[in-house]
């Protein structure tokens, strides 16, 4: 029985480093990143994988072979030890130099994605003049971009719901906004989430480095309808992108005309 | 079998042998054991704190066999979407035995709140709490008895309204155990919020008010009535976690509670403490909410409800975890015939947990859109956090290190536990970590960090605490044999169905969505939801064997006498079951409750009453 048990212990490690090897190989890993900032995401997850691995390995192991060791039959008392004051101040010191590492490097990543004062501040779009409002509801998305004369909440404002059209290699900044409950948008390849709270306006920001359409997914608990409540992003190019907004802004003052003739 | 004393000790007053200033704790109460009460007295308005905690027992793991069944309906839609559930058509007529969304929301939010409400809190503090304090200080019982009885009895109301939620219109809350609003305080928002939501805002704040009252008996007799030489350092580990745990529920409760009450107030006399103002849900403006045109002007903060709840629901994990880390302490300890290494250092680690959890709400709401220079504040605690739980993992390995270790049930269950509390315990840092939590919050990964945790952690502590103390509370040893055979299946089909969910998590699945592979990027997920389902299903099946073994053994199991496992604090010196009042002879402890394998004598323990 002894063995068993400590084979089951010692599985813990092997095959949950082993999951982890072969994630990727199963499409078990990460989508592909196609923003700016989602590398640096990708790198602070392995660089805590990677900590974490080191710590689990040591401490299973240790764990499943202390088991072993020690319950063979013995009829000896065992070491009659109530700790060492050493050995604490070791492993409370070393932790508290990786914690208080890991905890540091994340900060300036942090600060760049939410952090208003880091917002892209020089390009076509900025804090004040956003590429478009995103709003969220009960279960469907809609983007309100501000149409020829650049500002929201004019008369010319363009609507599309479902689809957020986005030129790629250019720094996008948006509003999220929601009309009834808190939703959240997330785009998986995008490395973004960020809750749409009700009576709040929140600006967001990312750079699509590849052409595409991306699943937009509602992160947060919405009500009944909250798995269906999907929506997509689309790259595409500059040049595609003034087209894609021409088409909008004719199917958005067509009243609707085409689908009668 | 029979009592250590002599027949005239009970009776004896042994006042002359506290400290100056200490009052009567620790002194056998007289006339305790005197009368005999009818079976309502003794099992249903019972005083006696034992009895109390078989109460919280039974009725947690009856809940837990409910929150189980919950839990297997959404593993069957996670694998085969809106595929009806064979020989359930009688349930939901409408679809055949089909899960509906509205139905598979209210059911994660049930699953989840009775799981951690009525199965966890109270399996850890009700039952065992009431059961061990009074046993391991060396009290007759509570200091509070009829409060202690209260204790319980409050919580029938909470039971009356969490099952009277599920029969009216529009089905049970469906906002997530965190009934976040406007989802949860808006009628037109969601089905579960027409009655549904008042039903389990009325059963949390009974639980709340049971908690409180459960917490101010437990500080106060741990404080008040330790048996004579019992000091504060020589304190067993499980009585510590209880007391940290009951001493964040009495700073933490307040606020849920005011918090349940607010959200109450909003559902029902149509305040704004949560709503803001001009929403439109379900195409309905706010005059036209079902409950009149006054939430229109609320200028509420949703924001407000996540601090207030995630305030109290962060120590509440440690509240789901502290008794469950003091438990595997003395479990370990015991087992391996080894002093527990390092006391003070797990006495200190299990206070910092406790102090530093209610500085590390704001992790909850990385992504909630509250300031992200809050959000760096609470990384670093966050992360920090991970400092004394990592103490004490070393400190139980440092136990088992040079041991003599007995691979009994209960051991085995410690054991799992330290393993699977490490990979959830490590699991968290990725969450705490701002940056990454934007990609992984609200993912797979944080269902397997809390699993890994309170499942695969607290509760296989529960069931180590059941099998190592079960003689104590019947009498009898549960079933060696079965024991193991339930910790084996037990543990391999846990792991097969949690640890995927980390993979899972990477992969970007969202949790609380009925049918993820309607999104492209989730297509290829469902095969390995499948083989989860398919293990869950396999553990919960396995429990048959847990289920069997426990009653069984309530009336045929081996009869043991005090201390069948050979251990050295105060409750193996009671009588297998104690009676009313509990010890036959007077306490006076002379040392901790650590004392294996000391070279001063010839056994391999030292019990705490022995002077030498």
């Amino acid at each position: 029985m002894r063995y068993l048990f400590t084979l089951l212990l010692f599985l813990v490690p092997a095959l949950g480093v082993w999951t982890f090897v072969e994630a990727d190989r199963w499409q078990l890993w990460f989508p592909q990143n196609v923003s700016s900032f989602g590398g640096e995401i990708d790198r602070l997850f392995n660089i805590i994988m990677y900590m974490v691995a080191f710590t689990f390995i040591v401490t299973e192991v240790c764990l499943a072979w202390f088991v072993f060791k020690y319950s063979a039959k013995n009829e000896t008392k065992g070491a009659f030890t109530h700790g060492s004051h050493k050995l604490e101040m070791v492993w409370t010191a070393i932790p508290a130099v990786a914690l208080l590492f890991i905890a540091f490097i994340q900060m300036r990543t942090w600060a760049d994605i939410k952090f208003e004062g880091n917002f892209p501040k020089d390009g076509e779009y900025t804090r004040e003049k956003p590429i478009a409002e995103v709003w969220a509801s009960q279960f469907d998305w809609r983007i309100r971009y501000p149409g020829d004369d650049g500002v929201l909440g004019t008369v010319d404002d363009l609507e599309r719901s479902w689809e957020f059209v986005v030129p790629v290699d250019t720094k996008i900044v948006f509003n999220l906004r929601t009309r009834d409950v808190i939703h959240s948008f997330f785009v998986p390849e995008f490395r973004l989430k960020q809750d749409a709270l009700p009576g709040h306006t929140i600006p967001m920001w990312f750079e699509a480095k590849k052409e595409g359409i991306y699943d937009l997914i509602c992160a947060e608990l919405c009500g009944w309808g909250h798995y269906k409540m999907s929506g997509r992003v689309t790259v595409v190019s500059k040049e595609e992108f003034a087209k894609r907004m021409s088409e909008i802004k004719a199917e958005w003052f067509s009243n609707g005309k085409e689908l009668g003739e | 079998m029979n009592p250590v004393a002599t027949p005239a000790a009970p009776h004896a007053p042994h006042t002359s042998h506290l400290e100056p200033g200490e009052g009567q704790p620790g002194t056998v109460r007289e006339h305790h054991d005197h009368h005999e009460l009818g079976f309502f007295r003794k099992w249903i308005f019972s005083v006696d704190h034992k009895v109390i905690g078989l109460q919280f027992l039974f009725s947690g793991l009856v809940f837990l066999a409910l929150g189980g069944m919950m839990a297997m309906a959404i593993r069957y839609q996670l694998a085969w979407p809106w595929r009806p559930m064979p020989g359930l058509a009688w349930m939901f007529p409408a679809t055949g035995g089909a899960i509906t969304p509205e139905f598979y929301t209210m059911l994660f939010t049930m699953h989840g709140t009775i799981m951690i409400f009525f199965v966890m809190i109270p399996l850890l503090t009700g039952a065992f709490g009431n059961f061990l304090i009074p046993l391991m200080i060396g009290a007759p019982d509570m200091a509070f008895p009829k409060l202690n009885m209260f204790g319980y009895w409050t919580m029938i109301p909470a039971f009356f309204f969490m099952i009277l939620g599920f029969f009216v219109e529009g089905g049970h809350a469906a906002g997530g155990w965190t009934s976040y609003p406007p989802l949860s305080t808006i009628e037109a928002a969601a089905p579960g919020s027409l009655s549904g939501q008042t039903c389990w805002l009325m059963g949390l704040t009974w639980v709340g008010v049971s908690s409180m009252m459960g917490a101010v008996n437990y500080v106060t007799t741990i404080v008040k009535m330790r048996a004579p030489g019992l000091t504060m350092m020589r304190l067993p580990l499980s009585i510590w976690g209880l007391m940290i745990t009951s001493l964040l529920q009495l700073f933490a409760l307040p606020v849920l509670t005011a918090a349940s009450i607010m959200q109450l107030l909003d559902r029902v006399l149509n305040t704004g403490f949560f709503t803001p103002t001009n929403l439109l849900v379900n195409n309905l403006t706010p005059d036209s909410f079902a409950y009149g045109s006054e939430a229109a002007a609320a200028g509420g903060q949703p924001l407000l409800w996540q601090h207030l709840f995630w305030f109290y629901s962060h120590p509440a994990v440690y509240i789901l975890v502290l008794p469950a880390m003091g438990f595997t302490s003395d479990i370990l300890a015991i087992h391996a015939r080894k002093p527990i290494f390092g006391y003070k250092p797990m006495v200190y680690s299990m206070s910092a947990i406790a102090g530093l959890g209610f500085i590390v709400w704001g992790h909850h709401m990385f992504t909630s859109g509250m300031n992200p220079a809050l959000g760096m504040t609470f990384m670093v605690s966050t992360v920090m956090i991970a400092l004394p739980s990592a103490i004490k993992v070393f400190n139980w390995l440092g136990t088992l290190w040079g041991g003599r270790i007995h691979l009994r049930t209960p051991m085995l269950f410690a054991c799992a536990f330290v393993s699977m509390f490490i990979i959830g315990g490590l699991s968290g840092i990725w969450m705490a970590a701002t940056p990454v939590d934007i990609y992984i919050h609200d993912t797979y990964i944080v269902v397997a960090h809390f699993h890994y945790v309170v499942f695969a952690g607290s509760l296989f502590a529960i069931f180590a605490a059941i099998y190592h103390w079960f003689p104590k509370m019947f009498g009898r040893l549960m079933n060696e044999t079965v024991g193991k055979i339930h910790f084996v299946g037990s543990f391999i089909f846990t792991n097969m169905t949690f640890y995927m969910m980390h993979q899972l998590g990477v992969a970007g699945l969202m949790r609380r969505t009925a049918d993820p592979y309607a999104y492209d990027v989730y297509a290829h997920l469902q095969p390995i939801n499948e083989f989860i389902t398919i293990s869950a299903f396999c553990m919960f099946a396995w429990q048959i064997f847990f289920v069997l073994n426990f009653f069984h053994s309530m009336f045929w199991g081996k009869r043991v006498g005090r201390n069948p496992w050979k251990a050295a604090s105060l409750e193996w010196d009671a009588p297998s079951p104690p009676g009313h009042g509990n010890f036959d002879h007077q306490l006076e402890v002379y040392r901790g409750a650590y004392e294996f394998g000391s070279p001063e004598v010839e056994e391999d323990y030292i019990p705490q009453t022995r002077k030498i």
